[in-house]
């Protein structure tokens, strides 16, 4: 169990490349998800159908192909890292100093693939939405927009929240294929060059990883279940 | 700059509805003027609320034609939104905004279509609260307040857009009975003000004393249309007869 402490710095840089993995995916995921549920609830026929062949998509390919694709199809296609060029979201990974390709490739592939989630536990929120909120919102003059802006989204958002807890930790777990997709330095990572690479044993690494993962999922799990609590209180 | 015309506000032609293979509006022609106070009246079922979402387009028609204003009501958008802006609407389940306070309910409609500078549209809403004898409930979120409330705040909701009609579709059909009269007193002083009304509704009470005219509708069609004390005294149609007969009696 010394390892635990001996290789501490080990474990805590993967918890941190984990982490951030986690947390730039999840805001492009919630993004993503936004959007694409906004277009699969819009009037217009031919936005729903693309939020439609999405969601379709991304929540029906397994992670594994989707992060293989970003990882390796995305550069044979002639791309490179370089297409994320994107003022903030360069910012943003030279200011976390890691600027790996396959770091953003699989940012990449786990925001799109948890998108589909997020939408649709999205939606499920808005469905919970009374019609008749939506109803009133349109007879006073608001438009499509402003609707979902102002009076269905904001409503929809606490019906949702506790689905998107749960696709959020499934997203963290999900995040340790990582390793698999040439990310150097995150906990899945650490767990493959601990034990096949130094060969230390297998428990303790093992422990040490979890307790990793563990310390990202459980507080989200206890504070979605204080939602859920506050929320059965407050309805009459 | 279509107020100007001579048609009157409101006018329905041969309006004809289906919900899959029910035809619940057919072939229904009416004409609202100015000012005029509408009640429609008829069993469940008949198609009143159908005809009233129908004006504001909440319920798109099939054939025939609806204008408004002098203009025929245009596919869903921002031009459809403009003219949603100038009819009030108050609903059955009154559909307040449940995460918004009943002063933001008012104010919202002011702010976002209207684009008037919150401040101004709070302090109109708050008179507009005053006016429905709600005041004290501005800060309060919607299911703090009684169904009376509710329904009244609803109403002042619908008046902050400056409408030129309002349609309410049974507007005291969810209310407990101590309520309907508090709501009731509203619409009346509203009808006395001049507004222009579409009211469906099962209080007779409210018909007999606040329309300038009484629309009986069954099975889809309207079936007649005259001055409540013509309607109530002596109703033309056995079918209007039979349903007086029905909701009179007790």
């Amino acid at each position: 169990m010394g390892i635990l402490i001996d290789r501490f710095d080990t474990f805590a840089s993967g918890f941190w490349v984990t982490l951030q993995i986690c947390f730039l995916a999840g805001v492009g995921a919630l993004i993503i998800g936004t959007v694409v549920a906004v277009m699969r609830i819009s009037p217009l026929p031919p936005l729903r159908a693309v939020g439609t062949a999405y969601v379709t998509l991304f929540r029906n390919v397994p992670l594994t192909v989707v992060s293989f694709f970003a990882a390796f199809g995305l550069p044979q296609l002639g791309s490179s890292a370089n297409f994320l060029k994107v003022p903030v979201l360069d910012a943003i990974f030279s200011r976390l100093a890691i600027d790996l390709p396959y770091f953003r490739f699989f940012i990449i592939a786990l925001g799109f693939y948890t998108g589909a989630f997020v939408c649709e536990a999205l939606r499920s929120g808005v469905n919970a939405v009374s019609p008749g909120q939506a109803e009133a919102a349109r007879s006073l003059g608001l438009t499509f927009t402003q609707n979902v802006r102002y009076v269905v989204l904001p409503q929809a958002w606490k019906f949702a929240i506790v689905p998107l807890g749960s696709v959020i930790i499934a997203m963290i777990k999900n995040s340790a294929l990582s390793g698999f997709f040439g990310v150097s330095g995150s906990l899945s990572d650490a767990m493959n060059t601990l034990t096949s690479q130094e060969g230390l044993p297998l428990i303790p690494v093992f422990i040490g990883i979890s307790i990793g993962y563990l310390i990202m999922t459980v507080p989200l799990g206890i504070l979605l279940d204080q939602v859920e609590k506050r929320r059965a209180g407050a309805a009459r | 700059m279509t107020a100007t015309s001579g048609e009157p506000l409101i006018v329905l032609d041969s309006v004809d509805k289906y919900f899959g293979s029910l035809h619940v509006l057919r072939n229904v022609s009416l004409t609202v003027d100015r000012g005029e106070v509408v009640v429609i009246v008829g069993p469940s079922g008949s198609g009143k609320s159908t005809l009233c979402r129908a004006i504001n387009r909440l319920e798109p028609i099939d054939s025939g034609t609806i204008r408004f204003d002098g203009r025929e009501l245009p596919a869903e958008g921002k031009a459809l939104a403009a003219l949603r802006s100038d009819v009030g609407m108050v609903f059955q389940s009154f559909n307040l905004f449940a995460h918004k306070t009943v002063l933001d309910n008012v104010s919202l409609g002011p702010i976002k279509v209207r684009k008037e500078k919150p401040a101004a549209a709070r302090e109109q809403a708050m008179a507009l609260l005053d006016r429905v004898g709600i005041t004290d409930q501005a800060g309060k979120f919607p299911a703090q307040l009684s169904g009376g409330q509710q329904q009244r705040a609803a109403i002042a909701r619908a008046l902050a857009m400056r409408p030129k009609a309002m349609l309410f579709d049974e507007p005291t059909s969810a209310l407990d009975p101590e309520m309907v009269g508090e709501v009731l007193d509203v619409m009346t002083s509203l009808a006395r003000d001049g507004m222009t009304m579409i009211v469906v509704t099962h209080e007779m009470g409210f018909a007999r004393h606040a329309a300038n005219r009484v629309v009986f509708m069954d099975d889809g069609q309207l079936v007649e249309s005259a001055p409540p004390a013509e309607f109530f005294a002596s109703p033309r149609s056995e079918r209007a007869k039979d349903f007086l007969s029905k909701i009179l009696t007790h």
